[in-house]
């Protein structure tokens, strides 16, 4: 696919950034894309080393929380994709979970369901997905986390997949349809590719559950804050603050929050609560998906994702 | 009565293994063997596999027939609960299993436990066997066809004797209400208000939305449009039986996946009733212990009538639900070969067709790991068949587990022969068979030239064809245009 996105619509301010690519500062960072353009970031050793665990590290040194945003590749299409991983980079998320869209998407509400059926249609597949990967994750400073069922990463051959998401600087991976009784296969290969498999607990999940399932987690825990599919939701329940105290007494890695997140007060709310990061999916896609052109979309993405970054420590 | 719905069986056979990976600790498989060794073989070591964490590393203690028999009613392995409570992964060899989103796992814990509590539960199998005789009508005759048997003689004078499973006479119309009935008493049992379920051909929606008006539950069904098109009959009964009927864009794939998803956003107030053997266990062990009333009359009928076993048994397959009703039963009876047939639409080479079996890959899809029919990419690919209830991509994993052990062949049929077989059943026997039956029944034709003289072949009968007469009618007048 063409990378044929102009980037007229929004701001181009070309700072220094582009050369402080380890330490990127939070506040104002601008990039500037044009299609033809080659970032000179290619030219330096560039590619994000940072993975998931680390970022969490260093973000609790300075007494912040991770802001994660998730989008579905390819919808509306892999070049705005590709543009909207820089702007969501650009604008200080910490973390970019990056959806592999898949027919049968049995966690996803409408909205993510509705991209992934968008960006079947026009195409989007794994190969093409990693070649767009390829030529962007050397841009990005914020590590990427892909975000797939497993039937395509059993079809691709579990091995492979690790070996080829790792190629193009993938660091994490979160596969929602698997059990920690079944992620024994996934977590040999992600382990030996240095993959850090990040798993998930939910409220109805029990004590000891959630427990061997921290313990397995790598990269952050996956903390759905209610009981149901992807979708924004009005209010964060009150147990969500119950939960994160539980896994909290249970482990010291970070916990991350998601599913219904699509406000600054959410945001805010989590932070209180004791999040280390949250994660904000349906309210994006959305906004993506639904946007009159794929230039408005970015240019809205961009004020949405200031305005949940802002409520952030 | 019950089946020990934990134990699962590994076979000394060879397992395909698509790709390495899928070839776990548990399997364990030594070059090819005739099917009555991997019977045998099978028969002999009962492994049930327990994937938590722990244990995993110590492997499967195997369990002999004799401990298999004496300890049917509980489960000889299994992972605890909180509440400590037994139960299994629910796996069939490498097949089966639970791959849900985490929401969704404590529930299936439980929804075991209760389960195997009915199951041993002398008040509650009393109160099932009362709905299925005077509500659903069992017993469903096993009827002599005997044009048909002539039908299938040769020039000799001789062939099988043909038997159909009458289960086009079950209240409803088909055998999904022997499921649906016994897992709506479950629900009811458990506390649950409303049921929610998804439906291909209408018949399961029918027969969940009947056990919801009997037993005062909400219900909801989810439909494919392009199912409530063509089955249109089936919804409008469903509204008259209190059903809510929510349209799902495409076909029951769809519908079922929205079905989990709304289940999944419910779990404390609804109760998801699955009409087929699919999905995360315990669904396919549930769906297959309340359908496998079909095969425990035909073992009682067939020794009233001849004194003696069937020797074949061919049942249609869409998901599984009924083979599997007729099939579990003779499991172990070695010289009960069992047939399977799935739908090649308008042809398999035509990539429209629905046979998972024949032309499916293994991998994980609805919450089971099993047959599946998916492109390249493991994206799922939307079936076709003539026969609605047979369109689904995916397939039981207890089945894909008989596939590969070689307990069980599967074949396939065209639309067309299907629609031959519903006109000359109905034209032989004054019988109408739904059209996913009509599939085993045209299989009769590649399978009876080969029988030997007095062989007993009962066919499912799964469904009746009232429902279907409209698209036959359709297909035959399309064709006779187009030969014009």
């Amino acid at each position: 696919m063409a990378l044929t996105l102009k980037a007229t619509c929004f701001m181009q301010l070309k700072k220094k950034s582009q050369e402080n690519l380890l330490l990127p500062p939070i506040s104002q960072r601008f990039t500037t894309s044009i299609k033809t353009f080659k970032p000179p970031m290619a030219t330096l050793s560039s590619v994000s080393t940072v993975g998931l665990s680390e970022t969490f590290t260093r973000l609790k040194r300075q007494g912040k929380v991770a802001f994660i945003p998730y989008i579905t590749a390819g919808d509306p299409d892999l070049s705005t994709t590709a543009e909207a991983l820089k702007v969501l980079d650009s604008c200080g998320s910490d973390i970019i979970e990056l959806g592999v869209p898949y027919s049968d998407p049995l966690a996803d509400g409408p909205v993510i369901q509705a991209a992934a059926t968008r960006a079947l249609a026009r195409g989007a597949n794994f190969n093409k997905i990693i070649l767009m990967l390829k030529e962007v994750v050397p841009q990005l400073s914020c590590p990427i986390a892909l975000f797939s069922y497993y039937n395509p990463i059993l079809k691709h051959g579990v091995e492979k997949f690790m070996s080829t998401v790792k190629n193009v600087g993938v660091h994490g991976l979160v596969v929602p349809d698997v059990p920690l009784e079944e992620t024994e296969i996934l977590r040999k290969e992600a382990v030996k590719k240095k993959i850090e498999l990040v798993l998930l607990t939910t409220p109805t999940t029990p004590t000891n559950r959630m427990k061997a399932i921290v313990e397995a987690s790598e990269g952050y825990v996956y903390l759905v804050s209610s009981v149901g599919v992807t979708g924004t939701r009005g209010f964060v329940s009150e147990r969500v603050q119950t939960l994160l105290q539980d896994i909290k007494e249970a482990t010291s890695k970070p916990v991350a929050v998601g599913f219904g997140i699509s406000k600054p007060e959410h945001v805010k709310q989590l932070t209180e609560w004791g999040a280390d990061g949250v994660i904000v999916g349906s309210a994006i896609v959305k906004l993506l998906g639904e946007a009159k052109s794929p230039e408005e979309g970015l240019k809205e993405l961009e004020i949405f994702t200031k305005s949940l970054i802002s409520a952030l420590p | 009565m019950a089946c020990n719905l934990q134990t699962v069986f590994i076979p000394r056979g060879k397992l395909l293994a698509p790709t390495e990976t899928m070839f776990s600790r548990r399997s364990i498989g030594f070059g090819l063997q005739s099917p009555a060794e991997s019977i045998a073989a099978w028969s002999a070591s009962v492994v049930c596999a327990v994937a938590s964490h722990e244990t995993m590393t110590r492997g499967a203690p195997v369990v002999g027939l004799d401990t298999l028999i004496n300890t049917r009613r509980s489960p000889p392995l299994h992972e605890r609960t909180e509440k400590g409570k037994e139960v299994s992964t629910g796996k069939f060899g490498r097949f089966g299993g639970k791959y849900v989103p985490e929401t969704l796992m404590t529930c299936l814990s439980e929804l075991e436990v209760e389960f195997n509590l009915v199951l041993h539960d002398a008040k509650f199998q009393a109160e099932l066997a009362t709905a299925l005789k005077d509500y659903v009508g069992r017993e469903t005759p096993l009827y002599f066809a005997q044009r048909l048997t002539n039908h299938y003689r040769n020039s000799n004078g001789v062939g099988p004797e043909i038997y159909l499973k009458r289960e086009d006479l079950n209240h409803g119309g088909a055998h999904k209400i022997n499921n649906a009935i016994a897992q709506a008493m479950l629900a009811k049992r458990i506390g649950r208000k409303s049921i929610v379920a998804a439906t291909g051909a209408g018949q399961h929606g029918v027969a969940t939305a009947a056990a919801c008006a009997k037993l005062g539950l909400e219900c909801t069904i989810f439909m494919g449009s392009l199912d409530m098109e063509r089955q249109s009959s089936n919804v409008i009964l469903m509204k008259h039986l209190g059903a809510q009927v929510k349209s799902v864009d495409g076909n029951f794939k769809d519908a079922n996946s929205e079905a989990i998803r709304d289940w999944v956003g419910n779990l404390e107030t609804s109760y998801y009733l699955s009409g087929t053997a699919v999905g995360p266990h315990p669904c396919p062990s549930m769906v297959r212990e309340f359908q496998s009333v079909i095969g425990r009359e035909t073992r009682k009928q067939a020794m009233e009538k001849w004194g003696g076993k069937p020797d074949v048994l061919v049942a249609c397959v869409g998901s599984g639900s009924n083979a599997l009703g007729l099939f579990h039963e003779f499991l172990r009876d070695e010289d009960v070969r069992m047939i399977g047939v799935e739908a090649a639409g308008l042809g398999l080479d035509s990539g429209r067709h629905s046979a998972t079996l024949a032309r499916g890959e293994v991998g994980v899809y609805h919450g089971a790991m099993s047959y599946l029919l998916q492109d390249e990419e493991g994206q799922i690919i939307g079936p076709h068949s003539i026969g609605v209830g047979l369109e689904y991509p995916g397939v039981s994993p207890e089945l894909s587990f008989l596939k590969d052990t070689k307990r069980a062949e599967f074949y396939t049929v065209t639309d067309q022969e299907a629609i031959d077989a519903f006109q000359r059943v109905c034209r032989l026997e004054g019988i109408f068979p739904a059209l996913e039956a009509s599939h085993a029944l045209a299989f009769l034709e590649k399978l009876c030239p080969n029988l030997p003289n007095g062989t007993k072949v009962v066919v499912n009968c799964s469904g009746r064809g009232d429902k279907d007469a409209a698209t036959v009618f359709k297909y035959i007048q399309e064709q006779d245009s187009q030969m014009d």
